[in-house]
């Protein structure tokens, strides 16, 4: 049986894996101790727990336990690494290198640090979503302290060319950062392998729990160290204080260890289904996908009907749940400023759809998502004065508009 | 955002899409809005020559579901009334009739223009001066 609405936006936030919830249970209840409580066995058992944690989330990323900070999700992460990094090495220099489809964690943490003194490089995305190592390689300066890219984008899933990148960053003395919260449990990340030295992510994009995250601070090659952002009982070694959110750090846990285990065959699940959505979208004319196909995260698309408004779509497919740009800037009118970035014109940014799977979608309810999308888009297009020009081969760019 | 019923209503079941000749001296057709605005609205009356009321309207628009319902709902007002009377047709009716929050207050304007922008098409047609829009919308 399909239950409608059927939820197609699992780069906004994924549903919790009831094993996940299951392990974290316990810990609102009867073991409820405080995991910086070393004198009695209720504060011991928590920071056992704790420590259990760290272990999953370590192991996922190939980490070492004690380079796990836990966090209360990607945005602070964030916060946490960029302001951290500039505070804690001013003297080395105020350059940071970053790109301009980051998610707004990164993009407003940078504005804010810019007004503090920091010289910012917004490198540009080529029409893929991609940018190139020597864009890096052309943005580093003298004084570069930091760059920061992210692995996956959340709009159009593209995956940067992280591990070059971070090479390079390491020959050059710099620190590389990466908000990885769309790839962390989906691909494989390996901070020693790719040769990153911090990264953000978090719990609810990955069926775990909202409210908590993790930053990974390499402690070995380089040793790094970041500023603490509140001021407080010196927790997480001494870079974030305040009491461990100690359900939800098992629950990220948990979610890390399910994440490991069945990556491969969600993988090949997930983009499976993924790629019949899209493939049976694109049969309709003036369908696109954006953004890198090659290079993709396995579990999202984010497509263009052309001649059909974005926001007009959504409401005719009601009984999906998608969204039209990020869930942060849903509620704007603004096209989205990462189709923006890719080059796509107004008409194309105004009318695209994510679509984000998860391990809960199924067949039937791929199926029922073809349907209703193709219906909707030909029943827009019909009342769309865009498309009847189309079709009478008027060159919409040939018009003068009356902008309002 | 939730849509008002009204809205909803005009969403699934629009009223009078199409196209009318727009090379016929008895249609006027008005297009108004930039694709890269995320609105085009465009809206066609055919006229009696004889009694000058509006016999047809029609409605094609790229846009949000209150651009949607706002020209829907603006062809069902322009059938049966005389072209002064449709000059008449306030964007705040549109707003009021439909329940548009203020972040939609611009899709009725649009449906106005788009009724003044028609009826100065039909008028240039037929020899008449365009009628100057005094109102602002600011």
């Amino acid at each position: 049986m399909l239950n409608l609405p059927i939820y197609l936006d699992n780069n906004a936030t994924t549903p919790m894996d009831p094993r996940v919830l299951e392990a974290m249970i316990p810990f609102f209840t009867h073991n409820f101790g405080n995991a910086a409580s070393r004198n009695h066995p209720f504060g011991w058992k928590a920071e056992e727990a704790v420590d259990y944690a760290r272990g999953q989330v370590a192991s996922l990323i190939n980490a070492d336990p004690k380079e796990i900070i836990f966090t209360s999700g990607a945005t602070e992460s964030n916060n946490l690494a960029i302001k951290g990094v500039f505070e804690m090495y001013a003297e080395k220099g105020n350059h940071v290198i970053t790109i301009e489809t980051e998610h707004k964690a990164v993009l407003d943490t940078c504005k804010h640090i810019e007004k503090a003194g920091a010289e910012i490089t917004y490198i540009k995305t080529n029409e893929q979503g991609l940018i190139t190592l020597q864009q890096v390689e052309e943005a580093i300066q003298p004084n570069t302290i930091l760059v920061t890219i992210m692995y996956a984008n959340n709009e159009i899933g593209v995956i940067q060319p992280i591990r070059e990148i971070a090479a390079l960053c390491k020959s050059k003395g710099i620190l590389f950062h990466t908000d990885a919260t769309q790839a962390v449990g989906k691909i494989p990340v390996d901070v020693i392998a790719d040769g990153i030295d911090l990264m953000s992510f978090t719990a609810h994009k990955m069926y775990g729990p909202k409210g908590v995250g993790a930053l990974y601070v390499r402690r070995k090659n380089p040793r790094v160290k970041v500023t603490a952002q509140m001021d407080g009982g010196g927790h997480e070694r001494g870079m974030r204080s305040g009491t461990l959110n100690v359900p939800g750090i098992v629950g990220l846990g948990m979610a890390c260890e399910i994440c490991q285990k069945d990556m491969v065959s969600d993988t090949a699940k997930i983009s499976k289904m993924r790629d019949r959505l899209e493939k049976e979208l694109l049969v309709l004319e003036e369908a696109y996908v954006n953004g890198s196909i090659e290079h993709r995260l396995p579990h999202i698309t984010n497509m263009s009907f052309k001649y059909v408004e974005g926001e007009g779509l959504i409401m005719g497919v009601k009984n999906i749940a998608v969204s039209s740009g990020s869930a942060c800037t849903s509620a704007s009118l603004e096209p989205s400023y990462v189709l923006k970035a890719l080059g796509l014109d107004d008409e194309l940014a105004h009318s695209s759809l994510r679509f984000g799977l998860s391990r809960f979608t199924t067949d039937e309810e791929i199926d029922y998502a073809i349907n209703h999308v193709k219906e909707a888009v030909l029943k827009l297009r019909e009342m769309s004065p865009l498309w009847e020009m189309f079709k009478e081969g008027i060159d919409l760019k040939s018009i003068q508009w009356a902008e309002h | 955002m939730a849509y008002s019923e009204k809205v909803i209503d005009h969403y699934s079941n629009p009223r009078n899409i199409g196209t009318l000749d727009k090379s016929s001296k008895q249609v006027g057709t008005g297009l108004v809005g930039a694709p890269e605005c995320g609105d085009v609205m465009r809206l066609q009356i055919e006229v009696d020559d004889v009694t000058g009321i509006i016999k047809d309207a029609k409605f094609k628009t790229f846009g949000c579901g209150s651009a949607i319902a706002s020209s829907s709902l603006a062809t069902e007002w322009l059938k049966g009334k005389s072209v002064d009377d449709a000059l008449k047709i306030d964007n705040m009716d549109i707003v009021e009739e439909l329940a548009l929050p203020p972040v939609k207050i611009h899709c009725s304007v649009l449906a106005e223009d788009a009724i003044k922008s028609a009826i100065n098409d039909y008028r240039v047609k037929n020899g008449l001066a365009p009628i100057e829009d005094t109102k602002k919308h600011y």
